[in-house]
Order: C-alpha cells, then sequence, then structure tokens
C-alpha cells in the first residue's frame, strides 16, 4: 500500500520533472536572460546611482528578492501549465483510473513545480554571481522559505489549472495578480522607503512575507521577522494545498 | 465470481442529459463481451463510470466483487482501460506512456520495464519505443492504449471501440491478440459498431439505446433470433423478370434477385423454381450485415416499449 502509493508519487514526479527538462528552452534559459537583464539594469546601470538600500550596495539587496520572483513565477508557471495540458490533453486520466490517491496526486505535481523553481533559483543565483559576491547568513531559512515558497505557488498553479478553461485563463493570474504583487512586494526597493501608510497597505501583501524571509537568509536584514514569513508560509501551504485535495477529490474539472 | 455487476446504474450530465437511465448488466469472470448500440447509446458513459472518469448519479457498480464506492483502490486494480478516444500526452513516447502507466498502479519501475517490453512487442510497437507518441499512426496509437492498459496486468480489459479507424489487417491481427489474452484468463468488455466484430469474438452481448439495455443475452441466441435471411442472387440479364412461387422475393434490377428465405425452408426450391424457368445463377451471396438488421429491429422495438411505457 505505502510502497505502491509511493512508486506512484516517484513516477509522476519524474514524469513532471522529465516535461520542464525536455522543454528547457522554454522553462529554463527565460528566467536565466530575464534575470541577467535586470541584474545589468537594475543592479549595474541603474544601481550605482540608487546607492545602498538597508545598508547593502542595491545589487546585493535586490538579488535575494529576483531569485524569489523566478521561484514564484516558475513554480506556478510549471504546475498551472502541466496540470492544464494534462486536462486538455485528457492524459490526467491515466491518473484517474489508477488507485492513485488524490493526495498523491497534488503532491507529485507541485513536487514537479518545486524542482523546477529549485533549479531556476540554482541557474539565477549563478547567474547573480557573475554581478555580485552573495553573501549568506542563514542557509536553513534560505532553504525552508525556497521550499515553503515554491510549494504555495506550485499549489497555486494547480487550483489555477484546475479552474481553467482555456489556455489564457491560466495566464490570467499570473499577470493581473502574482505579477503586481511581487513587484510590489518590496523586491526592489525596502518598506522603510514608504510612506507609513503604504508600508501598512505593503503587509498585506503575502509576498512581501517571503522575499523579505528569503532576503533575511542572505542578509540578516528584513522588513519584517523571518518566523512570521515562515509561520505564514506555512499557513498557506496547508490551506491552498487542503483546497487543491478538496478539488481534485471533487473531480472538478477533470470528471464529468 | 461477477466480473462486473452492475445495478440501477444513473447518470444525468450537468447540462441534464440523462445518458443513463438504469442499467444492470453482468458480466461473468472469463467472459468475452460486447456492449453495442447505435452513437450517444451511453456505451462511453457506463464505461467511463465503471473505471472512475464518470462520476455516477446513482446506482452500484462491483468489480471482481468490490463495489466502486467502498473498495476503490481494489476495484480499479482490477480495470485496465482503452478509451474511445486517444488520452495519452501526444510529447511523451511509448517507453515513458507505458512504464508511467504501471507506475501509476505502484509496479516498480524496473518490473515496469520488463512489462513494457513484452507488450510493446506483442502489440508490434517496440521498433517504436522511443518515438513520441504523436508521430503514431491511428493504428498504431489504439495498440499503444491496448499496450498502456496491459502493463498493470489487470483481470479485466475494457475497450471502447477498439478497433475504430483500424485497417482490416491490423484489426484482424488485434482480434487475434485479444482472443489470446481472453483464453489466458482476461475477462474482456468492448464496444464496438461493428456487429461483425461482436460476432467474431464475444460470447455474451448487451444491446444499449438511449441509456436502457434493451437486450441482454448470449451472441448464440441472438443470431438464432434471425430466422429469416435474405439472399441475393446474381442473374444474367433478363428480358422477364423471374417470379417466385411461396417466397418473399424482390427484382432489384433486370440482373439481380433478392429472395427472402426462412431458415426451416431451405434454398433448393428457389433453385428449381429458377431452373424450371431456365434462369441461370451466376453468384449468390447473403445480404450483408444481416446482424445489423436485427440490431436496428431490437433498438426500434425497444423505443416503442419504451414509448408505450
Ligand atoms: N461530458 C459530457 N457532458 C455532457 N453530456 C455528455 C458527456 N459525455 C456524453 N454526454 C452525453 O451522454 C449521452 C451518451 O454519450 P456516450 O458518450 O456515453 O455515448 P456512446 O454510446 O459512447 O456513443 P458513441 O458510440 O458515439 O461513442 C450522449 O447524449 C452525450 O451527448
Ligand atoms: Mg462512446
Amino acid at each position: 500500500m505505502a510502497s505502491r502509493n509511493l512508486t506512484a508519487l516517484r513516477t509522476i514526479w519524474i514524469k513532471e520533472c522529465t516535461r520542464f527538462l525536455r522543454i528547457w528552452v522554454q522553462t529554463l534559459v527565460p528566467p536565466a536572460i530575464t534575470m541577467s537583464l535586470y541584474f545589468i539594469i537594475f543592479g549595474s546601470l541603474i544601481g550605482k546611482r540608487i546607492g545602498e538600500m538597508g545598508g547593502f550596495s542595491y545589487m546585493e539587496f535586490i538579488v535575494p528578492g529576483l531569485i524569489m520572483m523566478s521561484v514564484i513565477t516558475n513554480s506556478y508557471a510549471n504546475v498551472s501549465s502541466s496540470f492544464f495540458s494534462a486536462k486538455f490533453q485528457r492524459n490526467v486520466e491515466e491518473l484517474l483510473v489508477a488507485p492513485v490517491p488524490n493526495w498523491i496526486i497534488v503532491l507529485g505535481f507541485v513536487g514537479g513545480g518545486v524542482a523546477r523553481a529549485i533549479l531556476i533559483g540554482i541557474i539565477v543565483t549563478c547567474v547573480s554571481l557573475l554581478f555580485v559576491d552573495i553573501q549568506i547568513y542563514n542557509l536553513g531559512i534560505i532553504i525552508i522559505t525556497l521550499l515553503l515558497t515554491s510549494s504555495l505557488f506550485a499549489t497555486a498553479g494547480l487550483i489555477n489549472a484546475v479552474y481553467a478553461k482555456t489556455f489564457d485563463d491560466i495566464s490570467m493570474v499570473p499577470t493581473f495578480v502574482l505579477t503586481p504583487l511581487t513587484y510590489l512586494g518590496g523586491v526592489f526597493y525596502s518598506l522603510t522607503l514608504l510612506p507609513e501608510f503604504w508600508q501598512w497597505v505593503s503587509k498585506i501583501n503575502p509576498i512581501v512575507y517571503m522575499v523579505n524571509g528569503f532576503r533575511y537568509g542572505f542578509l540578516g536584514v528584513s522588513d519584517v521577522n523571518y518566523l512570521v514569513s515562515i509561520g505564514l508560509l506555512v499557513v498557506f501551504n496547508v490551506v491552498l494545498f487542503t483546497v487543491a485535495y478538496q478539488l481534485i477529490n471533487r473531480g472538478v474539472g477533470i470528471r464529468s | 465470481m461477477k466480473a462486473l455487476d452492475i445495478s440501477g446504474l444513473r447518470k444525468t450530465y450537468k447540462g441534464g442529459t440523462q445518458a443513463l437511465k438504469g442499467i444492470d448488466l453482468e458480466v461473468e469472470e472469463g467472459d468475452f463481451f460486447a456492449l453495442l448500440g447505435p452513437n450517444g447509446a451511453g456505451k462511453s458513459t457506463t464505461i467511463g463510470v465503471i473505471s472512475s472518469l464518470v462520476n455516477k448519479s446513482s446506482g452500484d457498480v462491483k468489480v471482481f466483487g468490490h463495489s466502486i464506492d467502498q473498495e476503490l483502490v481494489e476495484a480499479k486494480s482490477c480495470i485496465g482501460l482503452v478509451p474511445q478516444e486517444f488520452n495519452f500526452n501526444q510529447f511523451e513516447t511509448l517507453l515513458q506512456i507505458v512504464v508511467n502507466q504501471a507506475g501509476y498502479y505502484g509496479v516498480p519501475r524496473p518490473l515496469a520495464k520488463e512489462r513494457a517490453e513484452k507488450y510493446l512487442k506483442q502489440l508490434d510497437l517496440w521498433e517504436k519505443r522511443n518515438e513520441p507518441a504523436r508521430e503514431l499512426s491511428g493504428g498504431m496509437k489504439r495498440r499503444l492504449m491496448i499496450a498502456r492498459a496491459l502493463m498493470h496486468e489487470p483481470k479485466m480489459l475494457i475497450l471502447d471501440e477498439p478497433t475504430a479507424g483500424v485497417d482490416i489487417e491490423i484489426r484482424r491481427s488485434m482480434w487475434t491478440f485479444l482472443k489470446e489474452i481472453n483464453k489466458q484468463g482476461i475477462t474482456i468488455i468492448l464496444t464496438t459498431h461493428y456487429l461483425e466484430e461482436a460476432e467474431m469474438l464475444c460470447r455474451n452481448i448487451a444491446i444499449i439505446d438511449k441509456g436502457i439495455i434493451v437486450e441482454n443475452t448470449s451472441m448464440k441466441t441472438l443470431l438464432s433470433k434471425l430466422n429469416k435471411e435474405t439472399f441475393v442472387l446474381d442473374l444474367p440479364i433478363q428480358s422477364q423478370p423471374p417470379a417466385l412461387k411461396e417466397f418473399e422475393y424482390r427484382n432489384i434490377d433486370d440482373h439481380t434477385l433478392e429472395v427472402d428465405v426462412n431458415k426451416d425452408v431451405g434454398l433448393n426450391d428457389v433453385f428449381r423454381q429458377l431452373t424450371d424457368q431456365g434462369v441461370t445463377v451466376l453468384s449468390m451471396r447473403n445480404k450483408a450485415n444481416r446482424l445489423e438488421e436485427l440490431f436496428v429491429r431490437m433498438v426500434e422495438s425497444g423505443r416503442q416499449q419504451a414509448g408505450e411505457a
């Protein structure tokens, strides 16, 4: 029983990883290019004029945020497009007819998104090393924040794909929700630069906590307490995982 | 042991379509069973419910005694499904598709790879194992779905129109293959529009129409209901159409005659009468698809009964 579930989980995970590695030009290269551009433009060109931020050079300040940004985008995109196309091509039926528990299905897809996010995280970190020396304040916090953030957005991508009826539906949330929240999430600036009201508003934005938690792991500075960040991530993960599980259980969008 | 036991199965889709209106169906272990019916009759819906792709509205389904409500895992493990439409990932290779499918059933990877070789070879796809599925021909794709369905070595194989769009040669080799695995003990249920296929393969048959089972019997009994057969006789061109006493006949054109013959009467008298009129019979054949006529009759009488009720 347990070993059967484990085999099923591994199979879904391997299948998911094979998928994004097969189309690496679409999945792995673009974030490397985008982030290089950010590093060049904001870090090197404009950054010099900005000067220090939170006690660090601007380049050092934005690197953790930019890594986090690509982790968020890619974990979300991986699961939303993979699950949607499994639904669209109907190969999700391969899973539905098999005795795979639904929580394993969710875990397998999310695991695929996390794997891609980690790989991207490593790639972007390597790219950033061309521009700046990265310091590490606490590796444990970096890893925990990375895992929790990627699994959170992978799960969110899955939920999006469950509801999506067309390919457009899976680009709506990234365009209208994720991108604005990320840009306003303290990737490029410290919240302390904002007027008090906007600081307060920013703290409703969950991405602020992820970016700052992650930055704390690198630099040891943060606009919010890193424990709050991790706590929130855990809570959000539990909530979204439960929602995703319920949706698959009810067969929303996949079983008529 | 019953391989499949369905009672009172109903399905109403979200749009309001009543696809199944209370179906009862039993299939014995080891049987080769045909589910026949016109387009939209509810065949795929029935199969969908059995294989967990469609949520039923009410009724009970048991697979080898395991209820799909209480013992879903056991029930699922008994079934191998070959769906009506291609539903594999077109970008994956054949090997990936079948090995992954085995993995979903908990078959460890090394064993899955052994079986992949066995079944892809049996279905004549081994050469193509590293090609993406989208590069296969339609007939190969059908065979790929059969291989995929066998990877966890199920006790029952359900095939939804497995030979649609498959050429005659491959269809025959698929028939041989299915007969072979049925002989090895796998229960087979298939839907088809080709009555010839059902006649060739199946021992028992159910006919479904508009969500109702209108007939459920053995192939033998069904065929014995055909007490009248129609023959088509090709003649040299006749200046005067021949006439037959005590037979129903039709002169189709100046060189074709159709005669209805009761099974207990025989053909001798037809030939005697024609010989007496100096008519040569060049060739003769069964009117094609006598089963099809029977099928249409059954469906129509089912509809009449439903209308009366
Ligand atoms: N997903 C669905 N949503 C709504 N209605 C459906 C759905 N699938 C099937 N139906 C309807 O249910 C009825 C039965 O369809 P089903 O696919 O079971 O027929 P079938 O016997 O398999 O036909 P065919 O021989 O054409 O494959 C049809 O009226 C069909 O329109
Ligand atoms: Mg069908």
